[in-house]
Order: C-alpha cells, then sequence, then structure tokens
C-alpha cells in the first residue's frame, strides 16, 4: 500500500540572482515499510525533498506539485495540522548530532517532551518512554544517562539519541538525511545496523538520504539517483548496481573505491555539479557526460523505464 | 551486516560505550565554581546580605519611627543632633528632627525593593520583546525594534516627571514607571542570541517534532540565553537603584514622608554647609556600600556565566 506519494514536486529558492531550481519534477512513491534510498551528490536537492515532506523548508522557498501522505497532501496542512502529524507519522533524522540536540537540555526533557505533547503523556510515562526507547536504540546504562546533558556522550551515542528522538512516537515514515555522515565508519556501520533492526522491528518505511553508495547497497531495497535537482534513475538496488543504465550513475559507481580490483586510480567525474538558476532546459548532466551528443545539450529527458537518459543503454560506455 | 549487529548486541560494547561516555560537571555547576573563586563577590554578597537584612529587620532596633519628630532635639541639631546612643538616635537626626537611623531603614527599603523589583521585572520585559523579535523578524522585528529606538529617545527624566504628576508618587508607582522607563535593557542583546540561535539545527529539531513557536521559544532557547538574562539583570539592578536615587535626588521621587537612598542623600547635601554632616554620609554611605557590591556581584556573575571568558 502506498504511504507516501510525491508527485512532480518542484522546489524553488528566490535569491539575489533570480530562482534557484533546487528540486525539478521529481515523483516517488513509497510502500508501507519499504526502505528507499535518495542518492546524489552535494546541492542535488536531496535534502530538500526531506525537508519539503516536513515542511521545513526555508522562507524564500516556493513549492509546487502533491506530497500525499495516506492520500493528504501535506502542502496544503496548516501549520498546526502539519504539527499533529510530525513526530507522530513522520520524523527525520538530523545529519549532524552535534547541533541537532539543545545542548542546555536534559536527554530526558529533550526525548520526554515530544511524547508529552503527542500523546499528553505525564511526565513519569514519558520517563518510562524516554527510557524504553533509549533501550530501543541500545544505550547502555540508559537509566543513569537520562539526566545527562547532550555533551556528556560521545558522537555516535548523540547520533543513537537522535534516531531515539525521531522514533519515540513510533512514526510511519523515517526520513533520514544522512544520518552517518558526521560519524566515523565503524560507528556508521553501527549506526546502521541499528536502523536495519528498528526498520525491521517495527516495521517503518525508511527514506534513506545520502551520498554514501556503500551505506545504501546494504541497507535499501530501492534506490533513486538525484542529479541537479532532476531524478536520473530509479531502480532496485541490486540491478541498480549490477547494470546502471544512466551515464550519472556509472560515473559514481566507478568513483567508488574497490578493494577487489588492483586498479588503484579512481575514475572522476569531470568538471563540477550545474548552476541552477533558471529552469533547466537539457539534461543537466550532459556538459559533464561521457556519452552526450548533441541532443542531449537540447532535450530534456524524462523518466521512462527508470532512467532519464536518450540514450539507449546499450551505446552507453 | 550481520557481523555489526553481532557486535552491537554484545555485552563487550555495552562496556566499551559506557566506559567512553564523559561525565563532566554540569554548565552551572562550573559557574558555581568559578563564581566562588572571585573574591570580591562573595565578599559582596554577603554585604548585599546585610544590607537587606538591615532594611527588613533594622525598624526592630529603632528607638524612633522614621516619621516622628524628636521635639527634644529640634532647634538644636547642629549640637544635639549628631549621632548618640543614649537618646536612640543611633544616626543622628534629620533637619527636622527625625530620627536618621530609621529613616535610612526605611530608605534601604524603599530602594532595595526599588531595584529587585522593578529591575528584573523590566529585564524581563525586554528580554520576551527582544526574543519575539528575534525569532520572528520580519515585520514584528521591524516594530519591536522601531519601537525600542523611539522609546529610547525619550528623556526619562521628563517621562518620570509627567508620569509621577499625572499617577502620584507612590512606590506602586516608582516601581511601574522605573519599569517602563528600564525595559529595553537587554532586548537587544537577547533579540540578537535568538537571532544566532534559530538557526541551530536543534531549533529544526524540535520544529520536526511539531513543537509550536512558543513552546521553542520557551522551552528550547530560554535556557540557552539564560544566562545573558541573569548578568543583564545584575547590571540593570543597580541601575535602576541609582535611577531612583536621581530623581528622589531631584526632588521627584517617593513621597514624604516615605524616603529612599536619593532622597536622603539630597536632604543630606542641602543641610552640609550647616555642619550636620551626619545627614549625608549615613545614606551615602549605605547607597555606595550597595552600589559597589552589587557591580562586584554583576561581574563575579559575568565571569562565572559568559561562556566567552571562560578560564
Amino acid at each position: 500500500m502506498t504511504l507516501l506519494s510525491v508527485k512532480n514536486l518542484k522546489i524553488r529558492f528566490r535569491s539575489g540572482d533570480g530562482k534557484i531550481h533546487a528540486v525539478n519534477d521529481v515523483s516517488f512513491d513509497m510502500a508501507q515499510g519499504q526502505k528507499l534510498a535518495l542518492v546524489g551528490e552535494s546541492g542535488s536537492g536531496k535534502s530538500q525533498i526531506a525537508l519539503a515532506i516536513m515542511g521545513l523548508l526555508a522562507r524564500n522557498a516556493e513549492v509546487e506539485g502533491e506530497i500525499l501522505y495516506d492520500g493528504r497532501n501535506l502542502l496544503d496542512l496548516s501549520r498546526s495540522e502539519l504539527n499533529r502529524l510530525r513526530a507522530k507519522e513522520i520524523a527525520l533524522i538530523f545529519q549532524d548530532p552535534m547541533s541537532s540536540l539543545n545542548p542546555y537540555m536534559t536527554i530526558e526533557r529533550q526525548l520526554g517532551e515530544v511524547v508529552e505533547l503527542h500523546e499528553g503523556a505525564s511526565r513519569s510515562a514519558a520517563r518510562k518512554r524516554a527510557l524504553d526507547v533509549m533501550d530501543a536504540v541500545k544505550i547502555p546504562d540508559a537509566k543513569n544517562r537520562l539526566k545527562a546533558y547532550p555533551h556528556e556522550f560521545s558522537g555516535g551515542m548523540r547520533q543513537r539519541i537522535v534516531i531515539a528522538m525521531a522514533l519515540i512516537c513510533k512514526p510511519r515514515l523515517i526520513l533520514a538525511d544522512e544520518p552517518t555522515t558526521a560519524l566515523d565508519v565503524t560507528v556508521q556501520a553501527q549506526i546502521m545496523a541499528l536502523l536495519d533492526d528498528i526498520q525491521r522491528d517495527m516495521g517503518t518505511a525508511v527514506l534513506l538520504i545520502t551520498h554514501d553508495l556503500g551505506v545504501v547497497a546494504g541497507f535499501c531495497e530501492d534506490t533513486m539517483v538525484l542529479y541537479g535537482g532532476r531524478m536520473m534513475e530509479a531502480a532496485p538496488t541490486l540491478s541498480l548496481f549490477d547494470a546502471p543504465g544512466h551515464p550519472y550513475t556509472r560515473g559514481l559507481l566507478r568513483a567508488v573505491p574497490r578493494i577487489t580490483e588492483d586498479d588503484a586510480e579512481l575514475s572522476a567525474i569531470p568538471g563540477s555539479p550545474p548552476n541552477q538558476t533558471g529552469a533547466p532546459t537539457a539534461c543537466p548532466f550532459a556538459p559533464r557526460c561521457v556519452d552526450a551528443i548533441a541532443e542531449c545539450h537540447r532535450i530534456l529527458p524524462t523518466m521512462q523505464d527508470g532512467r532519464a537518459c536518450i540514450r539507449p543503454v546499450e551505446e552507453l560506455t | 551486516m550481520t557481523d555489526a549487529k553481532k557486535r552491537l548486541n554484545s555485552q563487550e560494547f555495552a562496556q566499551t560505550v559506557s566506559e567512553e561516555m564523559i561525565t563532566s560537571r554540569s554548565f552551572w555547576a562550573d559557574a558555581r565554581r568559578r563564581f566562588l573563586g572571585h573574591r570580591l563577590a562573595v565578599f559582596s554578597i554577603f554585604m548585599l546580605l546585610a544590607l537587606l537584612l538591615f532594611a527588613i529587620f533594622g525598624h526592630a532596633f529603632a528607638q524612633w519611627s522614621y516619621e516622628e519628630i524628636d521635639w527634644n532635639v529640634l532647634g538644636r541639631i547642629k549640637t544635639e543632633g549628631g549621632p548618640n546612643w543614649e537618646n536612640g538616635h543611633y544616626f543622628g537626626v534629620d533637619e527636622l528632627g527625625r530620627d536618621l537611623f530609621a529613616r535610612v531603614v526605611q530608605g534601604s527599603r524603599t530602594s532595595l525593593m526599588v531595584g529587585f523589583v522593578a529591575g528584573p521585572l523590566a529585564v524581563l520585559l525586554g528580554a520576551t520583546l527582544g526574543a519575539l523579535a528575534g525569532y520572528f523578524g520580519g515585520r514584528l522585528d521591524q516594530f519591536i525594534v522601531g519601537f525600542y529606538t523611539i522609546w529610547i529617545s525619550i528623556p526619562y527624566i521628563i517621562f518620570f516627571v509627567v508620569w509621577q504628576a499625572f499617577f502620584g508618587r507612590s512606590l506602586t508607582q516608582m516601581i511601574l514607571v522605573i519599569i517602563l522607563v528600564n525595559w529595553t535593557a537587554g532586548l537587544l542583546i537577547v533579540r540578537g542570541q535568538v537571532m544566532m540561535l534559530k538557526n541551530r539545527e536543534f531549533v529544526d529539531a524540535a520544529r520536526m517534532l511539531g513543537m509550536s513557536d512558543f513552546a521553542i521559544i520557551f522551552k528550547h532557547l530560554a535556557p540557552n540565553i539564560l544566562w545573558v538574562i541573569v548578568i543583564y539583570t545584575s547590571i540593570v539592578i543597580p541601575e535602576v537603584i541609582m535611577a531612583e536615587s536621581l530623581v528622589s535626588f531631584l526632588g521627584v521621587g517617593i513621597q514624604e514622608p516615605n524616603t529612599s537612598w536619593g532622597a536622603l542623600i539630597s536632604e543630606g547635601a542641602k543641610t552640609m554647609t550647616f555642619g550636620t554632616l551626619w545627614q549625608l554620609g549615613y545614606p551615602a554611605a549605605f547607597f555606595v556600600i550597595a552600589q559597589v557590591s552589587l557591580y562586584y556581584i554583576g561581574d563575579g556573575l559575568r565571569d562565572a556565566l559568559d561562556p566567552k571568558d571562560r578560564r
């Protein structure tokens, strides 16, 4: 059953040099309990999609399209209606655990406050829930940690608390916005394993936003690739890794270091991300694409069979 | 992924992690330690406490009330009105033959009351408006800051005189008008702090969890700027006492027979040339002790709380 359906989402930011088209015509569906990855480099608009779903976009943003959650368009909801959905139905895991916790509040208050707000629970009931969720994210000695302040935890533990905050009201959809970027690799693996556990136990749908293909490979069933605010490719993760159908995806995969290959040289994608002022008129990846033909600079490709490229798969290098 | 999971659930992992956790003093415990290290500030706390006790219980020790005239010394104040333990005028009498000790107690009451009631209330009002302006920005911000700019351009002594001409010269009116004159204290600094803090990710996190704007301001931002408010209050209290004394000195403050430090100093200064120096000396000494103590307490608080000034 479809839980979230994003239709022709366009996000633009008014700025001094005209409008920045951060997200252009992005559409996707998420089923209940699905694990979906949104992959793209910095500036590809992936975080903005998450913020748009939560209704947290910056003030100078203009949004078009539809974000249907359980059949309701989130973009039409008022602030207070949205507040009722937040945390209870949809929650966001922030990227930087160092700055997304209030330094002057104890962990117990930060976690408990959410339950009190959404479920009208009492202080002691809220404390109980905070304790449960801290156990769920495997914070050892949680009982004695309730009264601690964020600075008394290490980075990995803080990220667990951030995850706990998102989980505490048992939402049906979790948006994880680069949940492991600020952590070192060993802790990354723990956090991803934790998310995997929780996802399985609670049947939550997870939209994982990341630039790290390694994280995606181990976690998500389906992957979408974003470039310059447009969808480039969408496919089941396995087939996307086996047989990427878009030159950009191919470039990305070639840029991932592999232990099995002797070839030490990594191939980078030449050039830099596109300037996104003004509406796109051609494939945004064309200037950096090795397979680009003259047509590519004129025609705006649309998604067909899970890929947005005018050239057939067989002809790509 | 399975390896990582096995490790995650192991006892050993729990052990390592709990060892890794940092235990440290809380912010306020740290601040208390730094404040106690500031000797003058600690000494000043005792001085101020002594003053407060004096103001609260002083009347119990006075032989005379603060409004009754001692006819025995009236007319011979210069020779017989000085400080004298035998007739109960510990600090002597004022120019009308009233007991100066009782009057200084009463003056301390008024001045400290004005300082400790009007000061914090004024800061609270300014901080609230500053927080709203900083958080919501836009029109509201422009309106509040514009109003602030106009307000601080009003000369406050004239405002005082006009206000008291309309509403009388009681203690309540005095506190009210002091709040109205001083509410601007702390507005800009709180506004700046809030503008800086509202872009931090934890505010987004609170919004993501469905908190209303007011819950975010009062539950999440307020603890973060509490130190600014505390420091500002410690600065505003002596300022407010000073302002009250100034207007009382000029003769528009509190209504006779009630009195304040400023009013007593004013009376003492008028009679200074007649050789009755005690009439100026005692109230001035209390005023100075209070001001200096409050100043050092403020200084100690600043050292203890300002995160930029950690030693």
